[in-house]
């Protein structure tokens, strides 16, 4: 009697988990499939069918010869590689002073970078786009990255890590002479190297998917990030799913390998966030 | 214990390496420094160091957002444009952002996104969870395959999305196929049925993010109290409600605060589904997307723009005020 109810459970949860694999990874699958089929094959049939009539390469080709693909990606690299810099090296510093030196102004700055924590980046935008008026960065790489160079949830982060860290171990190092800066690189920042991973990893993530601040920041086509790309790609391509699932694919597939790699970071990063936030 | 079990050799090695490492610094710091030094504890640039280290943080947090949100203030007082500094205005644009129809549009639609979208993030995920505890590899693979959604850029996601949902896209051909319905459905042409439908997008982006963040609160439910509820005779369901849900209490407000403020302010999925132009005649436009539209362009109304902000700026607050004390009324 109870062996067939755990059966009949299991039964389900394994039900839902495939129905629940198909909405989620489904349409990935789909458009895999699009962006393989050719000019023979009905996109429209009813029913549809998954497997190509006549798979080609063209659709890929096509998107690469109309929409600078590749500049696009350079552009969202440059950008992920100054987020990526800002994030580890500033968040690591700023955290290492917040959590363990002892300094004027230091409560001033934490609660000041807590409460920039609140503030949705819609309040702040267009001033920000004044800003980089003003300082004549209007339309460069530069701009994307910069106010993203530091987000204050990995200043709070790194603070966290790094107040982790046993007193004992730079107790000994300071009898022993060693400057703050020694310490921190020496003792503090070898510590907290799976944090650092984890924020680079996110910022990484942050910039290659950021949408909104390039759109108002950006206005040359030279210099559009790979999101900008994919919106104008759907403007030129709209008539055919096959180019626009060519495109799509194009731009998914290396963050998707990037997450397959570093898979337990992600989960190790929501695991630090969810619990101190 | 794993971890601990995992640290403890690198530990070691650690060790050994500073141990290392402090007997040559020691040995060249003597001979380096002079004598009145040693005796003193705090060097200078010891001194200047907390304020170097925090200074690239600080500026780029004071500058771009500090900064940033007093100069909304400023200008949402202001009748300032892109191209002209304006003056000030005193309430004027939260005067006129009554009469603006796309406002009306744009709160109806961020705050129906609220009602309709928290519920699902915060159960949902909650249920998938459950489902796929444990460190089986066949576990290990639907985790991973539920939080591939969420590194995908909300930009692509859409376009793959308007093209499933159109009316000759694969949702609609299913339907017709199986005789569900006799024409296609609307789905990205009708106001509400669009809105809908980004919801939708919105919610199949998120659920794997709040997934994993339920997993680390069940990891940390005492698993007596599941051997408990069986013995007791409690059904999955029963389990659920009596133990897991009380268990999970304070990650669901979380999850609620985190999904309430993502959802009054979502951008991406909703502009790329509408063409960036808010639906049929601006119907489906949200918050951040009037933002957008009245903020940047030649033509900007920088000041009403900033008005707007400080709009979204305030809910956002004070939705985050209400949720506050629900967790402290909870609590006790």
């Amino acid at each position: 009697m109870k062996q067939h109810k755990v059966t009949v459970g299991k039964f389900f949860q394994y039900l839902i988990l495939v129905l629940v694999f198909i909405l989620l990874v489904g349409p990935l699958i789909w458009e895999i499939s699009l962006s393989f089929k050719g000019p023979r094959d009905n996109v429209y049939a009813v029913p549809p069918y998954i497997i190509p009539k006549s798979p080609t390469w063209n659709n890929y080709v096509k998107v690469f010869h109309q929409v600078p693909i590749f500049r696009y990606m350079l552009n969202t690299l440059i950008v992920a590689a100054l987020s990526i810099f800002g994030n580890v090296a500033f968040s690591t510093m700023a955290g290492y002073a917040l959590a363990r030196l002892k300094w004027h102004g230091r409560k001033l700055v934490y609660l000041m970078i807590m409460v920039t924590m609140i503030i949705p980046v819609e309040g702040v935008i267009i001033s920000q786009f004044l800003i980089m008026r003003a300082l004549n960065l209007q339309n460069t790489l530069l701009a994307v990255a910069l106010p993203g160079m530091v987000g204050a949830i990995n200043i709070l982060l790194m603070t966290n890590a790094m107040a982790a860290i046993p007193n004992e171990l730079e107790e000994a190092a300071e009898v022993d002479g060693a400057s703050v800066w020694q310490r921190f690189i020496h003792i503090c920042v070898p510590e907290c190297k799976g944090t650092m991973t984890v924020v680079g990893i996110f910022a990484f993530v942050g910039s290659w998917n950021d949408f909104l601040w390039p759109l108002i920041v950006l206005s040359d086509e030279n210099k559009y990030t790979l999101t900008l790309g994919m919106n104008r790609l759907k403007g030129i391509f709209i008539q055919d799913p096959r180019l626009i699932a060519a495109g799509a694919m194009v731009a998914l597939i290396p963050i998707i390998v990037f997450f397959l790699c570093f898979q337990r970071y992600f989960f190790r990063g929501l695991e630090q966030g969810a619990l101190k936030g | 214990m794993q971890q601990s079990e995992k640290t403890a050799p690198r530990a070691r090695v650690k060790e050994s390496r500073r141990e290392k490492w402090r007997e040559k610094k020691e040995a060249r710091r003597i001979s380096a420094i002079p004598k009145q030094q040693r005796i003193s504890h705090v060097s200078a640039s010891d001194k200047v160091a907390p304020y170097l280290l925090s200074l690239p943080a600080f500026l780029i947090v004071f500058i771009f957002v500090f900064l940033a949100a007093l100069n909304t203030i400023r200008l949402a007082f202001t009748d300032s444009t892109m191209l002209v500094p304006g003056h000030f205005i005193g309430i004027q644009n939260f005067l006129d952002i009554k009469n603006d129809p796309y406002f009306k549009y744009a709160i109806v639609n961020s705050s129906l996104y609220v009602v309709c979208v928290v519920p699902f993030m915060v159960i949902l995920p909650l249920i998938l969870a459950n489902l796929v505890r444990g460190n089986t590899k066949i576990m290990d693979f639907f985790r991973t395959s539920f939080y591939m959604p969420v590194v995908m850029s909300a930009v692509v996601v859409g376009m793959i999305w308007t093209n499933l949902l159109d009316s000759h896209g694969l949702v609609n051909s299913f339907f017709l196929a199986v005789h569900w319905v006799q024409k296609p459905i609307p789905f990205l042409t009708d106001r509400w049925l669009l809105l809908f439908s980004c919801m939708f997008v919105t919610i199949w982006l998120g659920l794997g993010y709040y997934m994993v963040i339920y997993l680390t609160a069940l990891a940390n439910i005492d698993e007596s109290l599941y051997e408990a509820a069986q013995l007791d005779g409690c059904n999955a369901a029963q389990e659920f409600i009596h133990v897991t849900m009380p268990g999970c209490r304070p990650t669901m407000i979380l999850v609620m605060m985190l999904s309430t403020i993502a959802a009054f302010r979502v951008f991406n999925e909703v502009y790329v589904m509408t063409n960036g132009l808010g639906g049929p005649g601006g119907e489906d436009m949200t918050m951040s997307m009037l933002i957008q539209q009245e903020g940047t362009g030649l033509q900007a109304h920088t000041g009403y723009a900033s008005a707007l902000s400080i709009i979204v700026l305030l809910i956002v607050g004070v939705l985050l005020i209400i949720e506050n004390v629900l967790q402290r009324r909870l609590d006790r």
